[in-house]
């Protein structure tokens, strides 16, 4: 009797020392790195609902055709991706296609993450295995008809899906080919930073040039550092730096950004930070934007000035030049001065903090202006702003502070 | 000679335009290094000292316990809590911050405002009265004094006080338990008593609360000074 007994629990720890082992099977190093290009990708961002469990999915990423809630990716082997093997995982990041072959939508970056490594996904492969098993059913998109037949989706990749792993550059520099693999690949930052046509595809405009974020109406800069670019006065200590603190002296992460930085970026090694900024120095020169010239906005652009010296030049300075380390300058700020005005706007009317990092512990912030000023106001102040010191950007109308004030901030 | 003279200048005027364009801009603000100044956001709506608002939109604040600020702001962060601006501000907030911010706002002692006093009809000063302070016992809601405090400003260190609010607020709160736009943690003991609650008794204890006086102390009672009659998520860790 006790034999048996000790023989059973032997063998129950033996499956359970067994069990163990397939489960950790990983290599402790493709665990690691996988933990830092999950980082780099910001995987947890999207794949975690608020106040969910990391990587469970459920948040909502919205689109124009709808909402698309995020899958778990947890190895729950029933309602996340336990049962996948490393090729079916490699198919869903290198190709779009999902496990039993449904054609993902490209919410998911799998157009930026076809330019990962094998080797790479793996490692995320290896270190999603590590997190915590959350059983968690995932929800159906919320996709309007005629985007709601998945079918559909086979023509959009045709049309825009190019597939691929990243090709270095041999004329280029390691630390560059590094930046571009980062940018391009797991960083996905094209998915933000480039306009999205009537299908949503990133194609329309040249990689990286900037782009109204749809949904989410947020401008996302252009990330050129050279003449006529959304970056142009940005020396690559100010791009290192915003990555890792969400300030810099050239500008302040906010609104989707801020979300990037404080759960992405701040995390990445100092010399992946400096590849991204040798990277985006040899984006190439853009034309000079369209600065509005045509609209006479002398009266307002009047007015704006007195609201400007009574509301924002104390913190902002009367030259808008902010205060190095606390309050961005407005002089020269791409957010400033992006084409549609849709961040001045929305900052002067909600404020905001800059996002907590370990660089930044206790960050300042902006007070919102929604309660203060009118439509009118706004919109004059925002235009005093875009068109002073350096900047030439058009003219705000009412109408625009109409439609973003009832936007949500979420 | 002078053509050395006027190179020398010419090398030292140079320098020193480089030097200007590398030093601070002589406008530039001088910002103080406080917390007060880095809170602009939330005092620009709820008062520099937490005072609050004469609106329904921006309650006071100043002197309400910390525990209870923090978790709010802890509630807004995470979707439990729901009011666009104030969700948008606290999210990139972490519970350090958060704790340092409420803590600023529970050290403040300044006079409260007084708001407008709704009218109220005899009976509904009754209802309200009885739900204040004695609670309806036939349909399980304690009495407000017996959580919040027997003059109901709140009890160390995480509840609310419930004194100097205007009408508008406090009915709106009440209300949003029951839209699921306020929530508390499990077990949530507001939206219990909530849920007991009819549309007349919301106003009638709003009303109620709202022309209650200011005491004389309107600091919150001391910790483990109530026994409280219900389990709640929100209160103790």
């Amino acid at each position: 009797m006790r034999a048996s007994n000790i023989a059973f629990r032997a063998a129950l720890a033996l499956g359970m020392v067994l069990a163990g082992f397939a489960v950790a099977h990983a290599d402790p190093a493709s665990v690691e790195r996988g933990r830092y290009l999950a980082t780099a990708g910001d995987c947890a961002s999207c794949h975690t609902a608020l106040n969910g469990a990391p990587f469970a999915g459920g948040r909502v990423v919205g689109t124009p055709f709808g909402g698309i809630p995020t899958p778990n990716i947890t190895f729950d082997r029933a309602t996340g991706i336990g049962a996948w093997t490393k090729d079916e995982f490699y198919l869903a990041m290198h190709e779009g296609v999902s496990r039993d072959g449904t054609l993902l939508y490209p919410a998911f970056p799998f157009t930026s993450y076809t330019r990962m490594t094998r080797a790479d996904v793996d490692a995320v492969y290896d270190f999603l295995g590590t997190v915590a098993r959350v059983s968690r059913k995932n929800d159906e998109p919320q996709l309007s008809w005629p985007y709601s037949m998945r079918s559909l989706m086979s023509a959009w990749r045709l049309l825009y899906f190019d597939k691929g792993e990243y090709v270095p550059d041999p004329s280029k520099s390691a630390a560059w080919n590094r930046g571009a693999y980062l940018v391009q690949g797991p960083g996905h930052c094209n998915d933000c930073h480039t306009a999205r046509n009537s299908l949503g595809a990133t194609v329309s405009s040249p990689r990286l040039a900037g782009g109204l974020i749809p949904v989410q109406d947020w401008y996302a800069s252009d990330l050129s550092m050279a003449k006529g670019g959304g970056l142009a006065n940005f020396r690559q200590q100010d791009i290192v730096d915003l990555l890792k603190t969400g300030r810099s002296a050239r500008g302040t992460a906010f609104g989707p950004m801020a979300e990037v930085v404080q759960m992405s970026t701040q995390y990445l090694s100092d010399d992946d930070l400096a590849a991204i900024a040798t990277y985006l120095q040899s984006l190439p020169p853009r034309p000079a934007p369209d600065q509005g010239n045509d609209i006479d906005a002398s009266a307002s652009m009047a007015r704006g000035q007195k609201i400007y010296a009574d509301s924002c030049a104390d913190c902002h300075g009367v030259s808008g030049t902010g205060v190095a380390g606390v309050y961005p300058p407005l002089d020269a700020n791409s957010s400033v001065a992006e084409p549609v005005g849709v961040n001045a706007i929305r900052i002067v009317l909600s404020g905001g903090f800059a996002p907590v990092t370990a660089g930044n512990r206790r960050p300042y912030s902006m007070p919102p202006f929604a309660q203060k000023l009118s439509d009118q106001e706004v919109a004059d102040v925002t235009t005093y702003i875009r068109r002073s010191w350096g900047n030439n950007a058009p003219p705000v109308q009412i109408d625009d502070v109409r439609k973003y004030r009832s936007t949500p901030t979420y | 000679m002078s053509r050395l003279l006027c190179c020398a200048a010419m090398l030292l005027a140079l320098l020193s335009t480089g030097m200007a364009a590398h030093a601070a801009p002589t406008d530039a603000p001088k910002v103080p290094d406080t917390l007060k100044q880095r809170i602009a956001s939330c005092t620009a709506c709820h008062g520099e000292s937490g005072e609050g608002s004469d609106n329904a939109f921006f309650p006071r604040l100043a002197g309400k316990p910390q525990g209870y600020l923090v978790r709010q702001l802890q509630d807004f962060r995470n979707g439990l809590r729901h009011y666009a601006i104030m969700e948008y501000t606290v999210r990139p907030l972490d519970d350090d911050y958060l704790r340092e911010i409420a803590g600023y706002f529970a050290a403040q002692d300044v006079p409260y405002r007084t708001h407008p006093v709704p009218s109220m009809t005899a009976a509904q000063k009754a209802r309200g009265e009885q739900l204040v302070t004695q609670g309806d016992k036939a349909r399980g809601v304690p009495a407000c004094t017996a959580c919040h405090g027997s003059n109901l400003t709140g009890v160390q260190p995480d509840i609310p006080g419930l004194i100097g609010l205007p009408y508008d607020y406090l009915s709106a709160q009440l209300g949003s338990w029951r839209t699921d736009t306020r929530r508390a943690a499990a077990p949530d003991c507001m939206a219990t008593i909530v849920s007991h609650l009819s549309d007349a008794d919301i106003s009638a204890a709003a009303a109620y609360l709202a022309s209650h006086p200011i005491p004389d102390d309107p600091r919150p009672q001391a910790a483990g000074s109530v026994t409280m009659p219900l389990r709640c998520g929100s209160v103790g860790s």
